[in-house]
Parts: C-alpha cells; structure tokens; sequence
C-alpha cells in the first residue's frame, strides 16, 4: 500500500475524523451528518453513524415514559383466562416465579434477566447518562455506563416477549375465555418506545459531551 | 491497490466499544486499551474461529433436544398432551392461525437453523480467505445478529401459558425439558455470533470484485 498513515493516529482532534467499519475493518473520513440522516460503509453497507432526529430532551422524556410504561407492564397483570367460572391471571413476575416452581429455572433465569433486569438496568442508565447529557456533560460513571450499554446489546427481550403474549393469547383462545388485561397494553407501549430507541446511535455521546474539568 | 485503506493497513483500530479511532503497532494486539473507553483493543476478536465454533456446536447438541423432547405438556380431565415445537406449529396452522403459525414457524425453526447454517458458512468461507460474495456474506451476519434474539418467542409462549393456565384437574399446562434446551441453544447461538468477527470475511486476497 503506498497510502501512507495519516498523521491522525497522534493526533486525538484528527482521530474524530476518521470512522473504522467495524464489520469490515474500512477506514471513513467523517461526514457532518444532518438530523435523520446515517452514514453507510462504501464496502460493506454497515451504519457508520446516525444522527438522531431527538433532541438530548426529547430522549430523557420518552425514556422517563419508558420508565413509567415499564413499571406497569411489570406489575400489572397481561392476560386473564377463564374456565367453568374459575380466572386466573398473570403478571411478568407469575411468569418467571411458576417457571421456577416447575423444573424450569434455566428458563427463570433467562425471563427474570431479559424481561426484567437488563430492561430496567438500561433505561436507567440511559436516563442517567442523558440527564446530563442535555447540556453536553458527562455523568458521573460516564465511561462505565457507557460499556455497560454496548455489552447489553441484545440482551433485552421484551418485544419478543409481547409477540409471546400475542400467540399465548391466540392459544389459549382455543379452549378459554381469553381477557386482555392493562399489562399488555403496557407492553405494546414499551415495544413502541424500544423502537423508537433502536433507532439512536448512542456512540455518539461520547462525540456530544465532554468531560468536565475538575 | 484498493480504493478504501482499511484500518489494519494503516496502523490503525477501531474500539469495537465506543468507536474510537486508534493508532498501534502489531505488538500491541490484546494489550492496548482504548483511550477512551478503556476496553481492549484487539485488531480481530480473540480465537474467534474457535469460539465461535466451539458455541455453534455446543448449540447444535442443544437443538437436538430441544426438537426431539417435547416443549409444552397440557393435561385436561386426565387427557395428557405432550407439544414439540413442531407440532406447536401445526397445532396453530390447524386450529385456524396460520399467520401466526408461520411467524412461529420462522422464530423456532427457521431462524435457529439459519443462524446455524450462516455461521458455518461465514466460518469456513472466511477460514478459507474466499473473496466469493463478500459484502453478502457481510450482510448475512448483521441479519443474524438482527433476528437471532426473536427465536426465544417459543420459550416466552410456554413460560406464559405455564403461568395462567392453572385450572387444576380441568386444565393444567406444565413445561418440560425441551423448551430448556431451546432456550440454552438461543443464548449459545447468540454468543455464537458475537464471537465471530467480521472483519475476518473481508481478510483473505482482494479480489477484481472489490
Ligand atoms: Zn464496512
Ligand atoms: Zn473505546
């Protein structure tokens, strides 16, 4: 290769210009994004960077209403059945509490951790991280949360958790009166935010805010 | 020569973590930490043909299992039914569901064995430095990472109907050992494709199609 190594490599301001594929390894120079739009690798079409459209605000207040929508599809019941009379209901925690009663705890475990704990883990930390983010500084415990995020990645479940529901429901329609109760409205809420988070590239907080001083 | 320097020709590496472009030298690889972010830097996933095969097939062990023993046993009045995830699916096609079925039918079956068959394609292709359909192949993986995590719905439907369905002699559903094992094959898949590193689909010989 005669490209020779651009002098960014020492330089730290010159290194926010170049972009690595992390799927192919090519490097970018960067582009000033407007809103909405995301950079593509030439080579192998991965996202580089997206630009959200949502202001810092705009975030923190859907991540508080994901906080809130979260609570109640946690606590409140999903779905009731009814048989000769008899009802029975279900609320997340029934779920993973009978999977642990019933020679299931490897499924427990999996429930209790990508419906509950890994879900309310990240909202909290993104909470945290845009309260301050709202005027460019960085939280406290910036560069762990940070890593903590990206390592959750995908181990957050609840919207193939309410595909789950919806086919339970479909089911048990078979053979019970089926009633959707309040926590599955809930869910289709979250699974409605979790989409609208899907689509923010949170790497670039560490681009938009900056250390403080001490 | 090609039009787009790639990192590893330039001295340079990306943190997988936070994205921040570093300068290092061949010495450096897996003792590096990113300066921003902390976490370490490697060139390309430690061992990740081997890790990632050594998941893929502990996942496969699992899957058998998982298809063979049954997931899901419903008793009603003494009546006792044992469901695999085969015939889950065509309980919900016969019933009247068929969209569902198929959706279930995609999350059960087709995406773990697609995730299966992706990896053990992008392994070898990749092992072999084959320039053959690159940025495919490139996309099969980010479609893998993409779906991967859809194939619990299965063990989320049986944690749910176990949960409600407690009417007692009427009508009683119970999990059994299959639908642990397919849970154990989801997360070993999905592990299984975050140690495959793609990077490694781009590495052998350029080829005129670049
Ligand atoms: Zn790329
Ligand atoms: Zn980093």
């Amino acid at each position: 290769m005669d490209l020779s190594p651009p002098d960014a490599t020492t330089d730290a301001t010159a290194a926010q210009s170049l972009l690595i594929c992390e799927h192919c390894d090519t490097v970018h120079r960067r582009c000033p994004l407007a809103k909405g739009e995301l950079a593509e690798c030439a080579r192998c079409g991965a996202v580089l960077e997206r630009c959200r459209g949502l202001g810092a605000n705009t975030l923190l207040a859907l991540i508080l209403t994901a906080l809130l929508v979260f609570a109640q599809a946690t606590l409140w019941p999903i779905v009731t059945l009814g048989l000769n009379g008899q009802h029975v209901d279900a609320t997340l925690w029934d779920v993973i509490h009978t999977m642990w009663t019933d020679h299931s705890q490897v499924v427990a475990v999996l429930a209790a951790l990508t419906l509950f704990v890994f879900p309310l883990c990240k909202i909290f930390m993104l909470g945290w991280l845009l309260l301050y983010a709202r005027s460019g500084r960085r939280a406290p415990g910036f560069r762990l949360l940070m890593v903590t995020l990206h390592r959750l990645g995908p181990w957050t479940m609840s919207e193939v958790f309410v595909l789950g529901a919806l086919v339970s429901i479909v089911k048990a329609h078979l053979y019970f009166d089926v009633q959707p109760d309040p926590g599955i409205y809930a869910y289709a809420a979250l699974m409605l935010l979790i989409t609208i988070f899907a689509g923010v590239d949170l790497t670039r907080l560490w681009d938009e805010t900056r250390e403080e001083s001490p | 020569m090609s039009a787009w320097p790639r990192a590893a020709e330039l001295g340079l590496i990306g943190c997988h973590v936070c994205g921040q472009v570093c300068g290092m030298t061949d010495a450096d690889d897996g003792t590096l930490a990113c300066p921003r972010c902390g976490s370490t830097l490697h060139r390309r996933k430690p061992a990740a043909y081997a890790r990632c095969w050594a998941l893929l097939i502990a996942a496969f062990l699992m899957y058998i299992p998982a298809n063979i023993l049954p997931i899901m046993r419903t008793a009603s009045l003494g009546d006792i039914d044992d469901n695999t995830i085969l015939s889950g699916v065509v309980e919900l096609w016969v019933k009247g569901s068929p969209g569902l079925a198929v959706i279930v039918f995609c999350a059960s079956i087709v995406v773990p064995m697609l995730k299966f068959l992706a990896l053990g394609t992008l392994l070898i292709s990749s092992r072999r430095g084959s320039s053959w359909a690159r940025r495919q192949r490139t996309q099969l993986y980010r479609l893998v990472e993409l779906i991967g995590y859809w194939s619990m719905l299965d063990v989320f439907v049986v944690a749910l109907l176990t949960a409600l369905v407690r009417f007692g002699y009427f009508s009683l559903v119970e999990p059994l050992p299959g639908v642990v094992f397919f849970g154990l094959t989801v997360v070993l898949t999905m592990f299984a494709s975050m140690c495959f590193d793609p990077r490694l689909i781009w590495d052998g010989k350029e080829d005129s199609d670049d």
